[in-house]
């Protein structure tokens, strides 16, 4: 029963203060499923907060957040991470001595099977996994991008910015999540090269599932045709909702960009 | 294969020269040739042709290297002491290759490596004079011993991280080394003897004759602490070539990156502690059975940082690093008479020397291969 307006993540009164800054401001947002929301806002108006809060690395002084009609707000990052939330990062958070498979494979931990006797004793059961897993890797590279798939056991340091931005997305698709956070992808890249990864993405999408998608960003060009629906924050609040086009014609908003004059 | 032959015979023989020799001037001009040949080594990429070797043989080293020490025991079968370091070089490399796996993986550095290793020790002293506890059921208690102890340490561990995590540790070796001074159940300053460890039925401290070939009675400690080597090597190995290895290096490079992908952060810091200080403990109960006497003062801060320094010369994470590490910092001081009263200086300046030109260690750790050498490039 896949209705119009399926609400997959609802935050109300969402509230995170550090000692006397109020990051978030009794926010009330909810996202729908299978839509591309984008978030937007100057700097320091609490997105990247917003994203912390969902994702268990911070937790709310009040308020709270629900996915699927489950309370989230304590939940720690794994067990968000469980719910099948995942997400990237505005600064490159990958793991540089590693190889691009570990960077992606770790992105599906939740179906490895971690235990200490089948991973020091079971190597025969292991090496089943192993090859499984690097398929699964393998494959979500040819889909996002083929010529990352030549590289999948070169480590990530030997790498340029568009690849590890890159492999930062497949490491937060490979478990196949329901909702995925894209905190400033267009961070560090050119134009041209935040359109490729976009594109693939999207491609991503269409082929594997359509999953929900929480976009913060600053290029007002990826916002306009990725999102079908945009929030801007400002100073922790919500103060616009809308298409594109409505947003960007919101008197608050010009001022909340450009300041009053 | 000829290259890493060549090496390997090269290699036993450098040994059996070291080993042997009584002369301190013979000893010095050996570390020199060492220097020179390392050197000329790198000049000529020597090192890049026996690492593509190995690829090729990814068995190679590990088979090389118990032939070596069975040749080793062969040459010195009746010399107590180059057996007597032989012997440590191996427990060492074994208490390391725990240390490895905290400091290597999980990233904690321990600097109460010794306390544990004493522990162990102690347990062995304990359990083998008051009790009849079967003698090898006594190296896996005092790992068990050392491992719980070590649990007091989990909660403040994991409420740091880095550097107050390792202040953590160095608290807790100062603290053990004093609560064994004054402990009078546990001989206080003057510690404990050991009877010696006894397989089945026999005693190993006795002189053995076989064949009219008479045996040092180290030769059975040797061979135990060599297969307690290979099985750590083995756990090590695995370890580092499964989701586990995996999932302590995610923990290592980036905790948050790591727990937003459903690392438990925690779990995997309880496990390489535990683990590393099981093998430390066990490694310190064949050490005490050997060395038949346990007292504080063999387990000091200074014998933590001797450890700590082994898995930084070695190179962070790499096993193979360890036991050449090892093997020099046991060995030199013994050999070189002259440093011995120098050797806390000597290991501080080799520690300054390596961080500043090979910060990665003699053989730094390469990048994971699960299963190496089968089907290279299969994937690609």
């Amino acid at each position: 029963m896949i209705q119009q307006n399926n609400i997959i993540l609802e935050a109300r009164n969402l509230t995170m203060r550090f000692g006397g800054v109020t990051a978030l401001d009794s926010l009330n947002l909810h996202v729908n499923e299978g839509e591309v929301l984008g978030l937007l806002g100057p700097n320091g108006s609490g997105k990247t907060t917003f994203f912390n809060v969902i994702t268990g690395l911070y937790h709310a002084t009040s308020g709270g957040v629900s996915f699927r009609g489950v309370d989230i707000t304590d939940a720690s990052a794994q067990e968000v991470y469980r719910a099948a939330i995942t997400r990237t990062f505005q600064r490159s958070r990958l793991s540089l001595p590693l190889t691009v498979f570990d960077n992606i494979a770790i992105g599906d931990n939740r179906r490895l099977n971690t235990g200490l006797i089948f991973n020091l004793l079971r190597r025969k059961q292991f090496k089943q996994e192993y090859e499984r897993v690097v398929e699964q890797v393998n494959q979500l590279l040819m889909t996002f991008n083929p010529k990352l798939a030549n590289k999948i056991f070169e480590p990530v340091a030997s790498l340029p910015m568009i690849d590890r931005r890159r492999i930062e997305i497949c490491r937060a698709l490979i478990s196949e999540p329901d909702l995925l956070l894209l905190d400033e992808p267009s961070a560090g890249m050119t134009h041209d090269e935040t359109a490729e990864v976009m594109n693939d993405i999207l491609q991503v999408r269409s082929k594997i599932k359509p999953f929900t998608i929480i976009l913060i960003e600053h290029e007002m060009g990826l916002i306009q045709r990725m999102t079908e629906r945009c929030i801007v924050l400002n100073y922790g609040k919500k103060i616009a909702e809308g298409t594109y086009d409505e947003i960007v014609n919101n008197p608050e908003v010009q001022i909340a960009y450009l300041g009053q004059e | 294969m000829k290259l890493l032959i060549s090496t390997f015979i090269l290699g036993v023989l450098y040994s059996i020269f070291l080993l042997g020799s009584e002369n301190q001037l013979e000893v010095g001009a050996l570390v020199i040739l060492a220097f020179f040949v390392s050197l000329l080594g790198k000049k000529i990429g020597l090192m890049e042709k026996l690492a593509s070797e190995v690829r090729q043989h990814p068995h190679f080293p590990a088979y090389a290297s118990i032939a070596g020490v069975f040749i080793l025991a062969l040459v010195f079968h009746n010399s107590h002491f180059a057996l007597l370091m032989l012997t440590t070089v191996l427990i060492y490399s074994t208490v390391c290759l725990g240390l490895n796996i905290q400091f290597g993986y999980v990233g904690i550095v321990n600097f109460a490596g010794a306390a544990f290793f004493g522990i162990g020790s102690y347990t062995a002293a304990v359990l083998a004079t008051h009790t009849a506890v079967p003698h090898l059921m006594i190296l896996l208690a005092a790992a068990g011993v050392s491992a719980l102890i070590g649990s007091i340490l989990i909660y403040p561990v994991l409420r740091t991280r880095g550097h107050y995590a390792a202040l953590v540790t160095i608290a807790f070796g100062i603290l053990f080394r004093n609560f064994l001074e004054v402990n009078d159940t546990l001989g206080g300053p003057q510690g404990m003897k050991i009877p010696p460890l006894n397989l089945f039925g026999w005693n190993l401290s006795d002189g053995i004759e076989i064949g009219g070939f008479e045996i040092s009675f180290y030769i059975p400690y040797l061979l135990v602490a060599l297969v307690l080597l290979i099985l750590s090597f083995r756990l090590t190995r695995n370890l580092e070539r499964s989701w586990l290895g995996l999932s302590m290096d995610m923990v290592r490079t980036d905790e948050i990156a790591a727990s937003t992908f459903g690392v438990n952060i925690a779990h995997w810091k309880i496990v390489a502690f535990t683990l590393g200080n099981f093998i430390a403990g066990m490694a310190g109960a064949l050490y005490g059975m050997m060395t038949s006497y346990v007292a504080p003062n063999n387990f000091t801060f200074a014998d933590s940082l001797i450890l700590v320094s082994i898995v930084i010369l070695g190179g962070i994470g790499n096993p193979w690093g360890i036991i050449p590490a090892a093997a020099i910092v046991v060995i030199l001081p013994e050999k070189l008479q002259f440093i011995q009263e120098y050797r806390f200086l000597l290991y501080a300046i080799v520690v300054i020397l390596i961080l500043l030109f090979r910060p990665d260690g003699l053989l730094p750790r390469r990048i994971r291969e699960y299963f190496p050498g089968k089907k290279a490039g299969d994937h690609k």
